[in-house]
C-alpha cells in the first residue's frame, strides 16, 4: 500500500467573504506554504467590501454581534487542534478562544459603560451613545501569530466596526485559518477582510485610503514607518491607535482603550415640552 | 395673493360646515414645540428698549389698554370713576393719551355708556355667561345681545371650552358664529381662556378655530383662573393671525388680559408683536392689553421720563 | 414705526491696557525678542491693545514653567485642593462677567446679548462642572486610578474665545495636567484677562501660562518636545498639519474642526420653531461656529412655507454695534475671515443660485456681512461642501427621510446636525443615521458643561464636555 497523497491547502486572502487570491497573481512562500502576497488594488477591494458590510453590522443588533462573536469563540474552540498543528501553542489558543467570549460579552455593555444621560440645565433629554467609526484598517503584531491577530480584530468589530487587517507577514497562516473559522460563524462577508504579504505593500494604501475611518498600527514594529502612517493617516484624520510596545504582554487583561479608541460618541438632544 | 392662496381662502369657508373639515384642518396645523416657543418669548423679552423708544412704547401701551373690572363687587359709582380714568388717564398731564377701552361686566355697561359717550374710548363687556361659559346657548346669547343694545361697542365671549377640551370644535365655532351674529355691529373678541386649554398645540387650534369662526380678536383669558396671559402664549396667538392673514387676507387682533401689571411687562409684549407680526397690529386696533393696574405703572413710568424723577404711586389715581 | 433707541452696553465696565506680555509662570512678561502685533475691534477697526508675540524661545520657557509646576506642585495636589482653585476661579468668573463679556465683544465683534447670555454662563458652568471632578477621577470610568498626561498643549479659535479657553483648561486642570495655551491671534484679550483671574485667585505659578501670538507660536508650541497632550479647535486644515506633525510622537491628539451642518426639516416639523431653529443655527455668533447648521435640508413639500417665514425672520435681525444690546448680528471677526466668506459668497452666485438678504445696512467701518442664504443649491455647490464660518445658509431640497440623511452624511465633516419633526419616532430612526457627533432635535446650538461635544470624520476626534471630556487629558 503506497501512502496517500495528501491534499494541500490553498492559502488564499479573506475579502467580502470570499477567498480569492491575490489579484496581482502573487504568492510567497512562508511557513512550508504558499501564500498570498496582497497588492495595493487587493486593499483596496478589501476596504471596498468592508466599507459595503458597514451598514448591516453596525445596523445589527448589539445582542446579535454578540451572539455572533460567541459562535466564532465556539467553532475556534472545535478547530483547536488545527491551529496547534500549524504551530500556535495551545495555551495561546486558549487565550485566543477565551478573548473571543470576552469581547463578545462587551457588545451590549459598550452603550451603557461609555454612553449615559447627561443632566444639561435646561429642558432637555440629552444622551450620548457610543457608535461604531466605520472601517479600520488593522495591522496585527507579527506574534504571537493568532492571539495577537484576535486581540485586534475583536475589539474593533465587537461595536459593530468592520476591518481590513494586515496579518503577521511571518506566521500569516494562523491568520488565514482564523478567516476559516470566521467565514462559518455567521459573521457576515466583509466584516473582516484579511491581506497577507508586504505591511510596506499594502498599509501604506490603506493608511491613506480616503473611505478608511481609523487605523490601528499595532503591528507596525518600525517607528519610522508607524510615524509615516500616521502621517498619511492624518490626511482625513482618521483615528489612530500608535503601535504596540515590543514588550506587550498579550495575555494580559486587553483593557478598553481598543474599542473605544475606535468609537465615536454621538450626543442627541431634544427638548421636553407638551 | 397667489392663485393658491386665493382657493385656499375659499376652502377655508367651508370648513365650520363639518366636525371632521374642522378637525382635519385644526390637526394639519403645524405643532408648536413648547421649549422653542418659551424660548423665543424669552428672548423677545430681553430687547432693552430705552429714551425715545421707551416713550414711544408708553404711550402707545397707554392706548392699547382696555382698562378692566370684572368683580362682583363692581356698583356704578366704581365703574364711572373707571371710565373717567379711561378718558383721561393723568389728569396733571394733557398730553396724556386715553386708554383703547373699558371692559365691564353687562350690568355695568350703562352707567360706563353715559361717561364715555362722545369720546373715542371704547366700551368692552364681557358675555356669554362669563368667565366659565357653562350656560345654554340661548342665554349667552340673549347676554350678548343686551350688553350691546346696553351700548356695548365690543364684546368679550369666552369660547365653550368644554366642548373644545372634548374635541366637540363644531359646537365651538357654532357658538363663535351664533355670538358674532348677536353682537351686530360690536366688534367681538373670542376669548380662549389659554390657561385652560394646557398646551400651545390647543393655543394654535383654539386661535384658529375662533378666526374661522368671525372673531374680530382673540383673547388670550378671563383673568378668572390661575394662569392668564403668558409671553408664550401671546406668540403663539401672534403666529396664528399673522398666518390667518396671509391664508385669508382677513386681519385679527390679539389681547393678552390678566397679569400684565408692569411697563416692563408691557414693552416685552409691544417688542413681540412688533418683531412678530409687525407694524400692522401696533395700533389699538389690533392689539389691546386686558388690565387694571398696569395702567398707574405706565403712568409712573410715563411721568419718570418725562420729569427725570421716579413717581410714587400715592401722585396717580386710584379707581 | 417702533424704532429702537441705542441700548449700549457700558464699555467702561472694562480697563483695557495698552500693551499686555506673556502670562508665563504666574507673571507677566515680554517675550524674548520683542515682538508683538495688535489686537483690534472689529466693530469699528480701533486697536484696542499691543499683544506681545511669543517666539520658540518664550514658548520653551512656558512648557518649562509648566513642566515645573506639573511636577512639583500641581501634580502632587490632591484632587480636593485642585478643585477648589477651579470652584474659585468659577466663582471669580461670575463676578466679573460682565466685565468679561464687555472685553469679549469688543474683541471678538459678536453681539453683547450673546457673549452676556450664552458665552459667560456657560464659561462658568464648565469651571464648576470640572472642579467638580478634579477629586473624583476614580469614579470617571476610566478605571481605578487615572493619571494626568502632563503638560497640555492647547491651541484655540477667535471664535468663541473664553468658551473655548474654559473648555480646554477646565478639564485639562481638572484632571491634573498643567496647560500652556495659546488664544487666537484676533481675540487674546479675555484669556489674558482669564491670567489675572487666576492670579487672583492664588493659582500656582506655571499651571495656567498663556503665550499670545499667531500660527507660528502655535506651531511651536504643539510640537514642542516637553509637551504631552495637544489639544487643538479649528480649521480642519490646520487640524491636519497638526495631525502629522504629532506623528510619532507619545503626544495625545484632540481635535476640534470644521464642520458642515445639515439643518433637516420635515414637512411636519412645529415650524415657528423651526425657523428660529434656523436662524440660530447659521446667524448665532455671525455664524462663526463650527457646528453652524450652514446647509438647510427642507423637505420641498414645505420649502416655499419655510422659506417665506425664514426670510420674513430674517428682516427682523438687527446687524450693528456689538455693544449695543439689541443687536442680533455683530461685526465679523477680521478682515481674512470676512474675505473668505465674501469669496466663497461670489463663488455661490456665480454657480447660478439664488443670492438673498434682507435690507440691511452695514456700517462704514469695521467688517460686516448681511445675513445672506443661497437657494437652489444643490450638493455639488462649493457653499454646500466647503465651511463658510459666516452668516451664510445654503437651501437644498429632499423629499424621503432617506435622502435626508444620504444628502446629510454626504459631506467630509460630521461635527453636528439638526432634525426638525414631531414624529418622535423619525427622530430617532434620523439620529441613528446622521454621522455626526451632536444631533439636535427641534433644537440647534445648545450646550452644556455636562453634553460631550465633538466630532465625526474630518470634523476631529475626541470629545469634550461631560464625563467623557476628561478622557482627553488622561492616561487611558
Amino acid at each position: 500500500m503506497s501512502e496517500r497523497v495528501a491534499v494541500r491547502k490553498t492559502y488564499k486572502l479573506y475579502i467580502g467573504g470570499k477567498f480569492p487570491r491575490s489579484e496581482s497573481g502573487r504568492s510567497y512562500i512562508v511557513q512550508d506554504a504558499n501564500v498570498a502576497l496582497s497588492s495595493r488594488k487587493d486593499a483596496r477591494d478589501a476596504v471596498v467590501a468592508a466599507r459595503a458590510a458597514v451598514k448591516g453590522w453596525a445596523g445589527a443588533t448589539a445582542y446579535n454581534r454578540g451572539q455572533v462573536l460567541y459562535r466564532v469563540a465556539e467553532m475556534l474552540e472545535g478547530r483547536r487542534e488545527q491551529f496547534v498543528a500549524l504551530g500556535v501553542p495551545g495555551e495561546e489558543v486558549d487565550a485566543a478562544i477565551d478573548r473571543w467570549v470576552w469581547y463578545a460579552g462587551w457588545s451590549d455593555k459598550l452603550a451603557q459603560v461609555y454612553g449615559g444621560a447627561n443632566p444639561v440645565a435646561g429642558p432637555y433629554f440629552n444622551i450620548s451613545a457610543p457608535e461604531p467609526t466605520g472601517v479600520v484598517a488593522v495591522v496585527a503584531p507579527e506574534r504571537p501569530a493568532l492571539l495577537g491577530l484576535v486581540s485586534v480584530i475583536a475589539p474593533a468589530i465587537v461595536s459593530g466596526n468592520t476591518v481590513v487587517v494586515a496579518a503577521s507577514p511571518a506566521e500569516p497562516l494562523a491568520a488565514i485559518t482564523l478567516a476559516e473559522v470566521l467565514a462559518t460563524s455567521d459573521l457576515p462577508g466583509g466584516v473582516v477582510n484579511l491581506l497577507t504579504g508586504k505591511i510596506s505593500e499594502t498599509v501604506p494604501t490603506l493608511a491613506a485610503h480616503m473611505d478608511v475611518n481609523a487605523i490601528d498600527l499595532t503591528g507596525v514594529a518600525d517607528a519610522g514607518l508607524a510615524a509615516e502612517l500616521e502621517i498619511k493617516a492624518a490626511e482625513n484624520l482618521k483615528r489612530v491607535l500608535r503601535p504596540a510596545p515590543a514588550d506587550h504582554d498579550w495575555f494580559a487583561d486587553p483593557g478598553v482603550t481598543r474599542m473605544t479608541t475606535l468609537l465615536e460618541t454621538k450626543t442627541v438632544w431634544h427638548p421636553k415640552g407638551v | 395673493m397667489t392663485a393658491t392662496a386665493t382657493s385656499a381662502r375659499s376652502d377655508l369657508s367651508e370648513l365650520g360646515r363639518s366636525e371632521t373639515a374642522l378637525r382635519t384642518f385644526l390637526h394639519g396645523l403645524p405643532g408648536v414645540d413648547q421649549v422653542g416657543a418659551e424660548q423665543r418669548a424669552a428672548q423677545l423679552g430681553t430687547r432693552s428698549i430705552k429714551t425715545t423708544a421707551k416713550a414711544q412704547a408708553i404711550d402707545l401701551a397707554i392706548r392699547m389698554v382696555d382698562l378692566t373690572t370684572l368683580e362682583g363687587a363692581d356698583t356704578p359709582g366704581k365703574v364711572r370713576a373707571l371710565a373717567a380714568k379711561a378718558l383721561r388717564p393723568d389728569p396733571a398731564d394733557p398730553s396724556c393719551p386715553h386708554v383703547g377701552a373699558v371692559c365691564v361686566y353687562p350690568a355695568m355697561v350703562p352707567y360706563v355708556a353715559e361717561v364715555l359717550k362722545g369720546s373715542k374710548v371704547h366700551l368692552a363687556s364681557v358675555a356669554t355667561a362669563f368667565p366659565s361659559g357653562q350656560a345654554p346657548l340661548d342665554v349667552k346669547l340673549a347676554d350678548t345681545r343686551a350688553a350691546v343694545e346696553a351700548g356695548a361697542d365690543e364684546i368679550d365671549m369666552v369660547i365653550n371650552r368644554s366642548a373644545f377640551l372634548a374635541g366637540r370644535y363644531k359646537e365651538v365655532y357654532d357658538e363663535i358664529v351664533a355670538t358674532k351674529e348677536a353682537c351686530g355691529d360690536a366688534h367681538l373678541k373670542v376669548i380662549l381662556e389659554t390657561g385652560e386649554l394646557a398646551t400651545y398645540d390647543n393655543v394654535r387650534r383654539a386661535s384658529w378655530l375662533a378666526m374661522l369662526a368671525g372673531g374680530d380678536f382673540i383673547k388670550t383669558s378671563t383673568g378668572k383662573v390661575p394662569v392668564a396671559a403668558t409671553p408664550p402664549v401671546t406668540l403663539v396667538m401672534l403666529e396664528a393671525v399673522r398666518d390667518f392673514r396671509a391664508a385669508t387676507g382677513r386681519q385679527v387682533g390679539v389681547k393678552p388680559a390678566g397679569g400684565i401689571r408692569t411697563t416692563k411687562d408691557a414693552i416685552k409684549y409691544l417688542v413681540m408683536v412688533n418683531e412678530t407680526v409687525g407694524p400692522d397690529w401696533l395700533d389699538p386696533d389690533w392689539f389691546r392689553f386686558g388690565a387694571s393696574s398696569l395702567l398707574n405703572d405706565l403712568l409712573m413710568q410715563r411721568t419718570k421720563l418725562t420729569t427725570g424723577v421716579y413717581a410714587g404711586p400715592d401722585y396717580f389715581t386710584l379707581d | 414705526m417702533f424704532e429702537y433707541a441705542p441700548a449700549p452696553e457700558s464699555r467702561s465696565v472694562v480697563d483695557i491696557k495698552p500693551a499686555y506680555g506673556l502670562f508665563i509662570d504666574g507673571k507677566f512678561v515680554d517675550p524674548s525678542d520683542g515682538g508683538s502685533f495688535k489686537s483690534i475691534n472689529p466693530a469699528t477697526e480701533e486697536v484696542l491693545a499691543e499683544i506681545a508675540e511669543a517666539g520658540s524661545g518664550d514658548v520653551d520657557r512656558a512648557v518649562r514653567a509648566a513642566r515645573t509646576a506639573y511636577e512639583k506642585v500641581w501634580g502632587p495636589m490632591p484632587g480636593q485642593d485642585r478643585a477648589k482653585y477651579l470652584f474659585r476661579i468659577a466663582r471669580i468668573i461670575q463676578e466679573r462677567s460682565r466685565e468679561l463679556a464687555v472685553l469679549e465683544s469688543l474683541d471678538n465683534g459678536k453681539p453683547i446679548k450673546e457673549s452676556r447670555d450664552v458665552d459667560l454662563p456657560l464659561v462658568a458652568a464648565h469651571f464648576f462642572y470640572y472642579a467638580g471632578w478634579a477629586d473624583k477621577l476614580p469614579y470617571a470610568g476610566f478605571g481605578p486610578d487615572p493619571q494626568p498626561l502632563g503638560v497640555a498643549a492647547q491651541v484655540i479659535p477667535w471664535n468663541f474665545p473664553l468658551l473655548m479657553l474654559a473648555w480646554k483648561i477646565a478639564p485639562a486642570l481638572a484632571a491634573g495636567n498643567t496647560v500652556v495655551l495659546k488664544p487666537a491671534e484676533t481675540t487674546p484679550l479675555t484669556a489674558l484677562l482669564f491670567a489675572e483671574i487666576c492670579q487672583q485667585a492664588d493659582l500656582p505659578p506655571g499651571v495656567v501660562n498663556i503665550v499670545t501670538g499667531a500660527g507660528e507660536t502655535g506651531r511651536a508650541l504643539v510640537e514642542h518636545p516637553g509637551v504631552d497632550k495637544v489639544a487643538f479647535t479649528g480649521s480642519t486644515e490646520v487640524g491636519r498639519a497638526i495631525a502629522r506633525s504629532v506623528a510619532g510622537s507619545r503626544k495625545k491628539l484632540t481635535l476640534e474642526l470644521g464642520g458642515k451642518a445639515a439643518n433637516i426639516v420635515f414637512d411636519d416639523a412645529p415650524i415657528d420653531q423651526a425657523v428660529e431653529g434656523i436662524v440660530n443655527g447659521i446667524f448665532f455668533n455671525q455664524g462663526h461656529v463650527c457646528c453652524a447648521g450652514s446647509r438647510l435640508l427642507v423637505q420641498e413639500s414645505v420649502a416655499d412655507r419655510v422659506l417665506e417665514s425664514l426670510k420674513r425672520r430674517m428682516a427682523q435681525l438687527r446687524l450693528g454695534d456689538p455693544l449695543d444690546k439689541n443687536t442680533d448680528i455683530g461685526a465679523i471677526n477680521s478682515a481674512a475671515q470676512l474675505a473668505r466668506i465674501k469669496e466663497l459668497s461670489d463663488a455661490g452666485a456665480a454657480e447660478g443660485t439664488e443670492r438673498w438678504s434682507p435690507p440691511c445696512e452695514l456700517p462704514d467701518r469695521g467688517f460686516w456681512f448681511a445675513p445672506t442664504i443661497f437657494t437652489g443649491v444643490t450638493q455639488a455647490h462649493r457653499i454646500a461642501r466647503e465651511e463658510i464660518f459666516g452668516p451664510v445658509l445654503s437651501v437644498l431640497t429632499f423629499r424621503t427621510p432617506a435622502e435626508a440623511v444620504e444628502k446629510a452624511n454626504n459631506t467630509p465633516y460630521g461635527l453636528s446636525a439638526g432634525i426638525w419633526t414631531d414624529k418622535g419616532s423619525r427622530i430617532l430612526w434620523m439620529a441613528d443615521r446622521l454621522r455626526a457627533g451632536v444631533v439636535w432635535a427641534n433644537t440647534f446650538n445648545k450646550f452644556d458643561p455636562t453634553s460631550p461635544f465633538g466630532g465625526y470624520k474630518e470634523s476631529g476626534y475626541g470629545r469634550e464636555g461631560g464625563r467623557h471630556g476628561l478622557e482627553a487629558y488622561l492616561n487611558v
